[in-house]
């Protein structure tokens, strides 16, 4: 059923796909090597010179308690950040969805938050929660809850966790809408004649057929909370308290460009690259089996 | 296994109209089947019976019991739908099982439910499939396995034959006909196809612009057409109406002229049925021949009269290419001709 064309020679294909390979030349492959080269060195206190180590970057990384902490914290920040922005993203479109009239309002309200910058929306939330002049912070302060994210490291995660997943809200939901638009009327109406109720419907009938979404918005916040909220956290915390909001991504950057320890930066760069690929290969394999019902 | 009565029913999408006050009640056991052209109001008044769409005014009662207000799991149906609407990530076991499930039916006994119903449909082979990986006509049997399980007291049918080619349409047909049969089960049946109509149903409702045009048996609406549409709607090819004047003398249609089956006068729409003309030498019906369409047991002569009214005959037998373009004579009986009132439709004798 695919539509393929076919090219007779190999100069216009090649020609075709230029483009796409200069741009992944420069702007992937060139770091990556980069980085995969640096990371295999350690520069001196100046910078001046460095010295070969092999694998010495990734030994002393792997048996570095801060470097496992940060993947720790990684791994629960990407849990939470998903979760808080896809089950909210789900739940408003389900309830967008049984809407008849002003659907479209709805939804057009719900997209807003999507234009906002991760850095900005970081700024929006450290000014509400800040503990001086924050009018959240203060509001809990009068219900007796003493908040402190600068002090607090749960509090500091909670905070980058919301700031994080705000924005994406709207973006899942646009996905899970349309998914839901596509459900058939009828499979829904079939559901209810056999006797099952909303909310029943929802999880036999509506949530399995919505799983290939799913499983793409899941893959694709994973990345997000990996990579794209470095913003976030460089506005609210700076991956403080004692790192307790120190991702992977946060101590590439503080490692490097604030430590200046170069070598160790570009290994751990290169431990990412190794992380989006296998996520990658995962979300292909689950795809090619799953999604074509 | 329960009546249906709907007592004028009516159906508003905002300000229009979609179903004009239908009343229908429908004995335990029966086959009714709606038949109408495409936008009549069909799927909506079965939908209404389904508890899918709302009833704007009327009542609908089941077994007796005012249904407007009940949910549709708790009004005691089962519907097949046109695209059948099957579970697709559920196997052909599971999708019949499903209603069960929900019911919170033990394991065993949902198994062996399925397992009837798929030997009564023919499924038994295909029980661990997904819907994907059957043929249409496996998946409208599916669709039928899932109404049953569920020991319904009405089936509701919206057009679940119409994707189906013409020869398992015949089959399918038949299979659902002995099916409701034999479960007894109170059956409503959407079709726009006159001839599933007429072969299925215990009675028919003809459907159209939202107005139920005639409510009976398959043969009266046949010979008794109670609304030139009706006339028109049931029977192929479509009957004749033709303008005439109906007076002392007989009926006058041009320059022909019929027995005046009442006592009728002024203008009038006759309608003539194809197959009740006869080829008669005498025959008081002149039809010029422009295209014969040789079905085997019989051919369709199509032409014009002498008015110019396009006229279709339907004559038992072969005629010879050589009938077009040339002149037939045609005669009809008295008590084939039906005359209905050219203003309202409605039918005269
Ligand atoms: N939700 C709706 N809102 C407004 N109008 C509707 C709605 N559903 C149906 N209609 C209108 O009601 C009329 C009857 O529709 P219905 O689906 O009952 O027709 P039908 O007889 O089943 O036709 P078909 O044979 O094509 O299925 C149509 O004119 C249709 O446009
Ligand atoms: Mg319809």
């Amino acid at each position: 059923m695919e539509k393929r064309v076919t090219f007779k020679g190999w100069l216009l294909p090649l020609c075709l796909i230029a483009p796409q390979v200069a741009i992944s030349a420069v702007f992937f492959f060139y770091p990556a090597g980069q980085a995969i080269w640096q990371s295999l060195f350690i520069p001196d206190p100046f910078g001046l010179s460095s010295q070969f180590v092999g694998m010495g970057n990734f030994d002393f990384l792997l048996s570095d308690p801060y470097y496992r902490a940060a993947f720790r914290t990684t791994a629960i920040f990407s849990a939470l950040v998903t979760l808080a922005a896809m089950v909210p993203a789900l739940f408003l479109a389900v309830m967008a969805d049984r809407l008849v009239k002003s659907a479209g309002a709805y939804r057009t309200l719900l997209i807003w938050p999507y234009a906002v910058a991760p850095a900005v929306a970081g700024v929006l939330w450290m000014f509400m929660f800040n503990t001086r002049v924050g009018v959240v912070a203060w509001y809990l302060g009068q219900l007796g809850y003493d908040w402190n994210h600068v002090l607090n490291g749960q509090e500091a995660m909670g905070l980058v966790v919301v700031a994080s997943a705000w924005g994406r809200i709207s973006y899942n939901f646009l996905f899970f809408f349309a998914a839901l638009q596509a459900v058939p009327r009828s499979v829904i109406e079939a559901a209810a004649i056999d006797g099952a109720r909303f909310w029943r419907r929802f999880f036999t009938i509506v949530l399995p057929l919505l799983s290939p979404t799913t499983f793409f918005l899941l893959v694709v916040n994973i990345v997000y909370a990996f990579f794209e909220t470095f913003g976030v956290i460089h506005t609210i915390t700076a991956g403080g308290p004692q790192q307790a909001t120190t991702i992977l991504v946060y101590k590439v950057y503080a490692d490097g460009f604030v430590g200046q320890d170069l070598g160790s930066s570009a290994a751990q760069s290169v431990i990412l690259l190794l992380v989006v690929g296998v996520l990658t290969v995962l979300q292909f394999k689950y795809i090619e089996k799953r999604v074509h019902y | 296994m329960a009546t249906v009565e709907l007592d004028n029913i009516r159906k508003r999408f905002g300000s229009e109209e979609v179903i004009g006050g239908v009343s229908l009640s429908v004995a335990d056991g029966e086959f009714i089947v709606i038949v109408g052209p495409s936008g009549c109001g069909k799927s909506t008044l079965l939908r209404m019976v389904a508890g899918l769409e709302t009833i704007t005014e009327g009542e609908l009662r089941i077994g007796g019991q005012r249904a407007n207000d009940r949910e549709p799991m708790d009004r005691d149906i089962a519907m097949v739908f046109q695209n059948y609407a099957l579970y697709p990530h559920m196997s052909v076991a599971q999708n019949m099982g499903y209603g069960l499930r929900i019911k919170g039916l033990p394991k065993a006994e949902i198994d062996a439910k399925v397992a009837e119903a798929a030997r009564l449909l023919q499924l038994d082979a295909l029980l661990d499939r997904r819907p994907r990986d059957l043929s249409g006509g496996q998946r409208q049997r599916v669709a039928m396995g899932r109404a049953i399980v569920r020991e319904p007291s009405v089936f509701l049918f919206d057009e679940p034959l119409s994707n189906l080619d013409a020869k398992l349409r015949v089959q399918m047909r038949l299979e659902i006909r002995e099916l409701q049969r034999k479960l007894g089960v109170t059956a409503l049946y959407v079709t726009h196809d006159q001839v599933e109509a007429m072969t299925m149903a215990d009675r028919m409702i003809v459907m159209n612009a939202g107005i139920a045009e005639q409510i009976g048996t398959p043969m009266e609406v046949y010979e008794r057409p109670a609304t030139r549409f009706a006339a028109q709607f049931i029977g192929s090819p479509a009957m004749n109406v033709l303008p005439a004047e109906a007076r002392e003398d007989g009926l006058h249609l041009g320059a022909a002229t019929l027995p005046n089956p009442g006592a009728l006068r002024g203008p009038v729409l006759l309608g003539l049925r194809p197959e009740h003309l006869n080829p008669d030498p005498q025959g008081p019906i002149e039809m010029q021949v422009m295209l014969a369409e040789p079905l085997g047991a019989n051919t369709l002569l199509h032409g014009r009269l002498a008015s110019g009214a396009a006229f279709t005959a339907s004559l038992p037998g072969v005629h010879r290419a050589d009938a077009e373009r040339t002149t037939l004579r045609l005669s009809i009986a008295g008590e084939n001709l039906h005359l209905f009132d050219p203003d309202t439709g409605r039918r005269l004798n």
